[in-house]
């Protein structure tokens, strides 16, 4: 890498942020080990595997046309019986499991990723909120925060699940069961962002760049997103990460426990359920290959976050 | 002392409060509690009389004041999809869910301690890294997987033990039932066990072993080498007996979710026990019920902190100041 890195020219213009990035103690880091150079490919081939599962799958799973009955439960292609077609076998209803896992994979991707992006917004506002409001507001968020911090996310995201299933009666539930699900998941992960951004935010108001542009005439939010935000951003990083696999985790057992996603528009956690009922019949593979790939999913994204947490750690370093 | 205890008896209270608020507004608002009772073709005067007789038509204050009371004296009311009271139908799973975590959480104990220990005093050896790598996707692998995966092992394959149910069941009093006094029920109760309390293991397994690093760097267990005990005697009389508070602080705090995550597991393992029963109320939006889990559900998990933290104060006069001020 030193042979990319810029000369050290005195120069008065500052370095491009690539080159910036290219002579990071963060890409240093990331170079030196090994496990977590494997953490990101596995999770960049399943992020482009789940982004273009329409044009990678072998077949649409879900496409009644390109179905048929006829080939349900075949089992591997290793394996007596596979078929050269269907690589980890069918399911139930003759559907290719390597093009149903990908589809998986991308509703997983997109609940989850949905998921945290709604609790962090949720949690950074409120986090500033507490943070540069102090006084009551601060008082009865962070109370908020608390009461919720005892109790585990699943058993908050069941409950709004529920409730929110109670009050659209009417509404079709295979069109809603996303949304509730990026709600349910938003609602119970909110907490350690709004934690985080409110323990920086208290540092920086009082800060002398807060205090100018408060001198300034500046609006109160105007402050907030523009001068505080970006000062306290930065560990949210490595939150994101982590919660990332936590929401995938989530929106797995939901779909798993029959209140997530329907069979329709299966997740990977959808898939291990229908597959779940075929574990006594001997059709293992149903349930083995979607589980395998939610675990390698979890675990990669978990040595991700791991890392970056060391390597944004300053006094790791 | 007693600013302080009557200070977080307050605020243990407080929290109840808002958990009923929440629990009376869905019992209240999602859905209509009258709907459920009468049919299609009941007549209206007829629906607003039993609106009345329940006491809809009553301000929302006097409504709320009379669902705690009723609260208090385990009224829930009456289960949509059973139309059985709420607190008979909890209180009939309750042993099997209780049994369950108790049970998980002896095994994460047994073998967490031991586990954690020796990746603390043998930290290069071979076993000790498989250790701390079976710790790793302990925490990785969500719970539902891990008892699929028991299942196929010790169920499908081998045949070993059973995949779902109690097994036989002793009844002991007017509701208790057990399954500790039959073969079959201690079989029965082996992998959803293991399951539930494999996250709580990894935990106290990782809890344990930083701990150990920690007081084994102090000044005195360097003294008690130094007057030449025994090392057996130094790790576990002096080392392991000073890393404990936490570790069964950490236990205990984790007991609450134990009984959270028996959701899961029981939906695994078809165990009757009350989250079985929690999660057929979410799918059939059985509000009384869901409504009634949560009110017990926060009574556990607020009374365990407020022992927790008591006990803390008890012990540790230093915590009485900083736990106190804010």
């Amino acid at each position: 890498m030193t042979a990319q890195t810029p000369p050290a020219t005195p120069s008065t213009k500052p370095p491009s942020l690539w080159a910036r990035f290219l002579d990071s103690d963060v890409l240093a880091s990331f170079l030196r080990s090994k496990v977590t150079m494997v953490a990101a490919l596995i999770v960049l081939v399943m992020f482009i595997g789940a982004a273009f599962s329409p044009w990678i799958a072998p077949t649409n799973p879900f496409d009644p046309a390109s179905v048929f009955l006829a080939d349900a439960n075949i089992p591997p292609a290793w394996q007596d019986g596979g078929d050269p077609r269907f690589i980890f076998g069918t399911d139930d209803q003759g559907r290719d499991l390597y093009s149903a896992i990908l589809y998986g994979l991308r509703v997983s991707l997109i609940v989850g990723g949905l998921g945290v992006a709604l609790a962090a917004t949720i949690g950074i506002t409120l986090g500033l909120l507490a943070g540069y409001l102090g006084g009551r507001v601060d008082s009865l968020i962070m109370r908020i925060a608390d009461v919720q911090l005892t109790f585990p996310a699943i058993l908050i995201a069941l409950l709004i699940d529920g409730v929110v299933r109670g009050v659209f009666t009417g509404a079709n539930r295979e069109d809603t069961a996303l949304y509730v699900l990026v709600v349910s998941i938003g609602l119970s992960f909110w907490v350690q962002y709004a934690r985080t951004i409110r323990g920086s935010t208290l540092v920086e108001r009082n800060k002398d760049y807060v205090q100018a542009a408060r001198l300034v005439g500046l609006p109160a939010p105007l402050i907030m997103l523009r001068h505080v935000l970006p000062n306290v951003i930065g560990p949210v990083l490595v939150i994101l990460t982590i919660n990332l696999a936590l929401a995938v985790i989530t929106e797995a057992t939901l779909s798993f426990l029959g209140v997530g996603l329907p069979p329709t528009q299966p997740s990977l956690g959808t898939l291990i359920s229908i597959g779940n009922r075929y574990l006594f019949s001997g059709d293992w593979w149903i349930v083995a290959f979607p589980g395998l790939t939610l675990a390698i999913l979890v675990l990669a994204v978990n040595l991700l976050g791991d890392w970056l947490r060391d390597a944004l750690n300053p006094r790791l370093r | 002392m007693l600013a302080f205890i009557l200070r977080r008896l307050f605020q243990s209270l407080l929290v109840m409060l808002a958990v009923a608020l929440i629990a009376f507004a869905m019992f209240r608002f999602v859905g209509d509690p009258v709907n459920q009772l009468v049919s299609l073709d009941t007549p209206q005067d007829q629906v607003a009389q039993i609106r009345k007789s329940l006491g809809l038509d009553d301000p929302f204050v006097v409504q709320f004041a009379r669902y705690i009371y009723n609260a208090m004296r385990l009224e829930f009311g009456v289960s949509y999809q059973f139309r059985l009271p709420v607190v008979a139908l909890l209180g009939e799973r309750a042993p099997a869910t209780l049994e369950l975590a108790f049970m998980s959480a002896v095994f994460s104990l047994i073998v967490g301690i031991p586990m954690g220990v020796y990746t603390a005093l043998r930290r290069d050896s071979w076993l000790a890294k498989l250790f701390q790598a079976v710790s790793l996707i302990g925490i990785s692998l969500p719970t539902f997987l891990i008892g699929i995966l028991l299942i196929y092992l010790f169920s499908v394959t081998l045949g070993l033990l059973p995949s779902f149910g109690r097994g036989e069941v002793v009844k002991i009093g007017d509701w208790w039932t057990t399954g500790l006094l039959t073969v079959s029920g201690w079989k029965a109760l082996i992998l959803p066990s293991i399951t539930l309390g494999l996250f709580q293991m990894t935990l106290i397994m990782r809890l344990v072993r930083a701990e150990m690093l920690e007081v084994l760097r102090t000044d005195y267990i360097k003294f008690a080498r130094a007057r030449g005990l025994k090392t057996r005697a130094i790790h576990f009389g002096h080392a392991l007996k000073n890393t404990l508070v936490p570790v069964i602080t950490i236990a205990g705090l984790q007991l609450g979710s134990i009984i959270a995550f028996a959701i899961i597991t029981e939906t695994v393992f078809q165990w009757p026990g009350m989250g079985l029963l929690f999660l057929k109320a979410v799918q059939q939006v059985d509000i009384p019920i869901m409504a009634a889990y949560l009110i017990l559900i926060s009574f556990l998990f607020v009374s365990i902190n407020l022992i927790v933290d008591l006990l803390y104060a008890a012990v540790d006069p230093r915590l009485r100041a900083t736990v106190g001020s804010h």
